[in-house]
């Protein structure tokens, strides 16, 4: 199968997309809307309305039959299209097979300890996940998927036997928070976490900490689940960060004290999580 | 012009700093080396340096010795029979530290530090306490951080003693390396030495199975790193190191053509017959062979004792005979470039194994390659082959464009990263990049966390809190610290590219 997939970025080297080094492919597109969300130009495609053109200082972006065109030579990644983009987009994604995907990341295989499918969300994707995760184990890279958990696993057997597991985002466990916090509904994303625990392919759940939801409840319920897993899940509990995120998110979102991160992570602790990482401001 | 009055009367120096450095004015005072004329001239211009080692050479600038049989034997000298427990153990090797000579008066290998005192610490309860007091001692006495310990490849209770000790006691001195196996040392412990290395800079990875082949193909049972990130042979060391600023040498060249076949060669040769004169002083004149007890006790070994032929300043070099063509920063972006440096290498190499030093067998007469990592002094001078600070390239792609000068150097060669604090998260990512590194040709390189106490310069490590105190105009410890002072401002090793 020749998928072509539309790619947000590739970042060759990461430190913070699973355990090890690994490559991290970004697909476009993302269905929640997060208040928090660090990178809104990754949630939709392009609509070639050229408003990033004169903002380029650059020269690195044209209109060429109707699209977007952009320039890699010319672009020193400043930022400047992304920010005054109105659609969460990017002139910068690019449409890319399979095979153009590995090239970038095979010629780094000695340092790598597998790939990460991330996003925007990836499943939206689910034909290009599977393909890239099926061929990167081919070339000895094992893959991650990085998702926001909105679509449902149980109906991709093929894409979760090809991945070597799944970091998963439960952003809040009440549905109703979890509606003002992404404007979509978490049953699926509550579904899919039952799913993955018996797998054994649930490393690790993440959960930002933002001040606009019950984390206590959040952290309480997840941590029940992943203690029953056969494997130790990692429970990721993230303090909110200004930077990067829209004036909306920044107003309504607060960064926790530290006081309140250890408290969660004693709940988490007691509800027979095995492996709790605070992560907080530098 | 600096007087021995001004070493006796200084605010900033130690007692034991001047009691070095009054010895270095009484060797200046001397002229019994014949050197010859073109080197004497390069000397001078500074496209060749002696890195301070003296006048009259009376000691080999690195020794490497036989801890091991020491600890099996003894020693008559000192009065010290083999050690049966941890405290006789390192009461022995804390004996016998102090009289390792070296370029800097202290040793600048203290051995393999967790396989010395391994044999005695299942017997001993106290053994954390006894371990970290060895180290503290190390670091209070031996006040020099080119003073250097190894440990590994294999995991064993003392290597986990040192390393834990060293997280939390953040001593710059010793210097350490890891000799690290991909394949047999075990992950939990390597994973243990990349923390460390964020918190306190040390120790540095070195492959252990490249130094390992490559030195018993020369003959050589065991190998040590030494120093900076010397290899040696052990129960031997080096003579001398001499070093050639390509740097400088570049000013001198009209193009590349000029610099490859004119320059080149002569500033080679030139340096050749330098070390010539030094080793020969040392071995004929200074009696050092003949009276030492770490000879006659078989600690060292003439036989195993080598030249070190330095180089510092390719990029500069490179960068200078592309700029016309550029108009910029290539060394280490552009195969041209990076070519050209391998060119040069490559004709060093060659001249300096087709030459035979006087008296010296090791290497079957030969000077080993050792990329220098520079003196407090150099301005616009980038250590060895690396890539200047400043115009580093993304973390994998420098290794990947260092790794081809590593094949010339088993003497020493390696880089310094610096990872955001965040890295500690993570410590398998920098685990996976080190065994990428060395599967690409890397065979040594060192890491730190940026918010870390201890840093390292270039090869060695100085203690913030410690520089300071040297910038308010108090004495400390360590003389390195000095050193270090000047290279932060020469050469701008705090403003190294921060890999997350």
């Amino acid at each position: 199968m020749t998928a072509t997939c539309h790619v947000a970025r590739i970042l060759r080297s990461s430190a913070v997309d699973g355990p090890g080094n690994r490559s991290v492919v970004f697909l476009q597109g993302c269905d929640f809307d997060c208040l928090y969300c660090h990178n809104p130009e990754t949630r939709k495609p392009c609509n070639a309305c050229g408003l990033c053109i004169p903002a380029c200082p650059h020269e690195a972006l044209k209109t060429a039959s109707g699209e977007v065109v952009w320039n890699r030579q010319n672009c020193r990644d400043c930022g400047a299209c992304i920010a005054v983009c109105p659609h969460s987009s990017s002139p910068k994604t690019r449409r890319m097979t399979v095979e153009q995907i590995l090239s970038d990341i095979l010629p780094w295989r000695a340092f790598l300890r597998g790939i990460t499918i991330s996003g925007g969300e990836c499943l939206l994707q689910p034909d290009c996940t599977t393909a890239i995760l099926e061929a990167a184990a081919r070339a000895d890279l094992p893959g991650l998927v990085d998702t926001n958990g909105s679509t449902p696993l149980a109906d991709l057997p093929g894409l979760v036997a090809a991945a070597e597991g799944f970091m998963l985002d439960i952003k809040a466990w009440d549905d109703d928070e979890h509606r003002s916090l992404t404007r979509a509904g978490n049953a699926t994303v509550l579904a899919n976490l039952d799913f993955l625990i018996p797998t054994d392919k649930l490393l690790e759940v993440r959960t930002v900490i933002t001040g606009t939801f019950d984390a206590e409840q959040t952290v309480r319920e997840v941590a029940r689940r992943i203690a029953r897993a056969p494997n130790p899940v990692r429970y990721r509990i993230i303090a909110f960060r200004p930077e990067g995120v829209q004036a909306a998110g920044r107003a309504a979102c607060q960064t926790p004290d530290a006081t309140l991160l250890e408290r969660l992570r004693g709940i988490a602790l007691t509800e027979g999580a095995r492996d709790v990482l605070l992560i907080r401001m530098p | 012009m600096h007087t021995i009055l001004d070493t006796i009367c200084d605010r900033e120096l130690s007692y034991q700093q001047k009691v070095h450095a009054l010895a270095r004015d009484a060797e200046a005072t001397l002229d019994v080396l014949p050197i010859p004329d073109a080197a004497r001239d390069l000397l001078e211009r500074g496209v060749i340096c002696d890195l301070f080692e003296g006048h009259a050479p009376w000691r080999p600038r690195y020794i490497i010795p036989d801890y091991g049989r020491f600890m099996h034997q003894g020693s008559d000298f000192l009065r010290i029979s083999p050690p049966r427990t941890l405290m006789e153990a390192i009461h022995a090797l804390l004996a016998l530290y102090h009289h390792v000579p070296s370029i800097t008066n202290f040793p600048v290998w203290i051995g393999d530090i967790d396989t010395l005192l391994e044999p005695f610490v299942e017997a001993e309860p106290r053994a954390g306490e006894i371990i970290g007091h060895f180290l503290d001692h190390i670091d209070r006495t031996l006040n020099d951080s080119f003073c250097h310990a190894n440990i590994g490849p294999f995991a064993t209770q003392a290597g986990r003693i040192i390393l834990r000790h060293q997280r939390m006691a953040s001593n710059a001195v010793p210097n350490m390396s890891i000799k690290y196996d991909p394949e047999t040392t075990p992950e939990d412990f390597a994973l243990e030495a990349v923390l460390t290395s964020l918190a306190t800079a040390k120790p540095s990875f070195a492959h252990h199975p490249r130094f390992r082949d490559e030195f018993n193909s020369a003959g050589y049972e065991h190998y040590a790193i030494a120093s900076c990130y010397n290899g040696l042979p052990v129960r031997g060391g080096s003579t001398t190191l001499v070093r050639l600023n390509l740097a400088r040498l570049a000013e001198t060249a009209r193009d590349r053509d000029d610099l490859l076949t004119r320059a080149l060669p002569d500033a080679v040769s030139a340096m050749l017959a330098l070390m010539d004169v030094r080793v020969d002083f040392l071995v004929t004149r200074s009696g050092f062979f003949e009276s030492s007890f770490l000879v006659r006790e078989g600690l060292i070994e003439f036989s195993r004792f080598t030249g070190m032929f330095g180089v510092v300043g390719l990029a500069e070099c490179v960068n200078r005979h592309f700029a016309k063509d550029s108009g910029g920063t290539v060394f280490g972006h552009n195969d041209l470039a990076d070519a050209f440096g391998i060119e040069i290498i490559r004709r060093i190499d060659a001249a300096v194994r087709s030459h035979r030093a006087p008296h010296l067998t090791a290497f079957g007469g030969r000077y080993q390659l050792h990329a220098q990592v520079g003196i407090d002094s150099d301005v616009g001078v980038s250590p060895g082959c690396r890539i200047p600070i400043g115009d580093e390239p993304e973390l994998m792609e420098h290794l990947v464009r260092s790794a081809p000068f590593h094949a010339f150097f088993p003497s020493g060669i390696g880089d310094v990263f610096a990872f955001e604090p965040t890295a500690k998260n993570n410590p398998g990512h920098i685990l996976d990049i080190i065994r990428g590194a060395f599967a690409s040709g890397v065979r040594y390189l060192s890491l730190y966390a940026s918010d870390a106490d201890v840093v390292r310069i270039t090869g060695y490590l100085v203690k913030r809190s410690e520089l300071a105190r040297l910038n308010r105009g108090e004495a400390v410890l360590q003389d390195t610290t000095a050193l270090g002072r000047g290279a932060i401002n020469n050469l701008r090793v705090l403003d190294r590219k921060l890999r997350s």
